[in-house]
């Protein structure tokens, strides 16, 4: 059976984390803090696609689906390393990675993908299940009356914290992506929380 | 009459939004590599997990008392058994035992037979003077110390160093009188 615990204790140790890294190790220091934790995220994305066990939560009543998906991952990282045309896999990965990569974690499916056939991949998540319980401290004054300088600033800092709640995530996918043989950059994007796009 | 607080966690936790424990145990074990690495020093990443742990349990408390409905405990015993049986079990659904209580009735120990945190985990050689489970020390004292218990909270036995079970001796200091009455309205 596969072993479970409350999502509390997965958002707390993220939320945690975070606050660590951010405001006390390298309180002055964002950058190396972001770069800090998308190493934590990189080194999970790894293990948990290495592990092979993904989407195997429904094993329990019937056991041949579990060994469909350890065959069908084993494949994956098999048909890589016999370097399958480069281009259909790197699709197919993305797809994986839209489909039962993101499911597993955020128990949902990425709401739209989009490719310029050139190796960039968009991934959007309308509603980023890791956003979604995150509050933001601004206290915007009157907004109609307040200057448009201190508002864009308070926006601004809002943005600043929830993007490093992004590097976790970012890491996790090119931690798993870079396991299935593609190296990648992944950055993210959110102009509406808690929507979240990543590209890459 | 005050409603009876729950024996077990075991219905709350079956209730409650739960995730495949790999990700939460391999993020645990990302974020102490992490920390070996930027600190350094293994006491230091000790007192860190401690300090996170501690962090978590100020929030955490809120969480459990919501959901476990749980009311004052009559004393320090009912309240290391609810967290053993209650409060382990719905986070991380494995429930702890209570034992090796002194005279007093002021010190005791959880013992952990089953630990999520430590799956797939082997401790290298260079790493023995680490509290590898520091992290639920500190949500122990984190969480008590809301409810206005100061605790010392350390490791006994610990699987990762050899022993058969894990153990954390959870010692009252002293119990901080709430003052009565709050001024709300000021």
């Amino acid at each position: 059976m596969v072993r479970e615990v409350a999502e509390s204790c997965v958002d707390s140790l993220l939320i945690e984390m975070v606050s660590s890294y951010a405001d006390r190790f390298y309180a002055t220091k964002p950058d190396l803090a972001a770069r800090r934790i998308e190493a934590i995220g990189y080194q999970v994305g790894h293990q948990l696609s290495e592990r092979g066990r993904l989407g195997c939560t429904d094993t329990v009543t019937d056991t041949r689906t579990g060994l469909g998906i350890l065959g069908e991952l084993g494949q994956w990282i098999m048909g890589y390393t016999m370097e399958r045309p480069r281009f259909s896999d790197h699709l197919e990965a993305i797809k994986f990675i839209c489909k039962d990569f993101w499911s597993e974690i955020f128990k949902k499916q990425i709401d739209n993908l989009k490719t310029n056939h050139r190796g960039t991949f968009v991934l959007q998540d309308n509603r980023f299940r890791w956003l979604s319980h995150i509050s933001i401290d601004s206290s915007p004054e009157s907004p109609g009356v307040s200057q448009d300088g201190s508002e864009a600033t308070v926006e601004n800092k809002a943005a600043q914290a929830a993007s490093m709640h992004l590097y976790f995530p970012c890491g996790i996918i090119r931690g798993a992506l870079t396991n299935l043989g593609i190296p990648c950059a992944v950055s993210a994007d959110i102009s509406n929380l808690p929507a979240c796009k990543c590209l890459f | 009459m005050p409603a009876v607080a729950p024996r077990s966690g075991e219905a709350i936790f079956a209730s409650a939004e739960r995730i495949n424990s790999e990700l939460f145990t391999l993020t645990y074990g990302a974020i102490v590599r992490q920390l070996l690495t930027d600190l350094e020093e293994v006491d230091e990443v000790n007192k860190q997990l401690d300090q996170m742990g501690y962090n978590i349990g100020l929030r955490l408390i809120d969480e459990f008392l919501a959901k476990s409905n749980v009311s004052r405990c009559v004393d320090f015993k009912e309240t290391a058994e609810v967290i053993a049986k209650v409060g382990f079990k719905m986070f991380l659904g494995v429930s702890a035992t209570v034992t090796n209580w002194d005279a007093e009735g002021t010190t005791c120990s959880l013992v952990l037979e089953d630990n999520p945190l430590v799956d797939f985990v082997e401790l290298p050689d260079t790493c023995q003077g680490l509290h590898y489970c520091n992290v639920l020390n500190g949500v122990v004292r984190g969480a008590l110390e809301m409810v206005s218990m100061k605790t010392e909270v350390t490791w006994v036995r610990d699987m990762l160093h050899g022993d058969d079970a894990y153990e954390l001796q959870v010692k009252l200091l002293k119990q901080i009188p709430e003052e009565y009455p709050y001024k709300d309205d000021e």
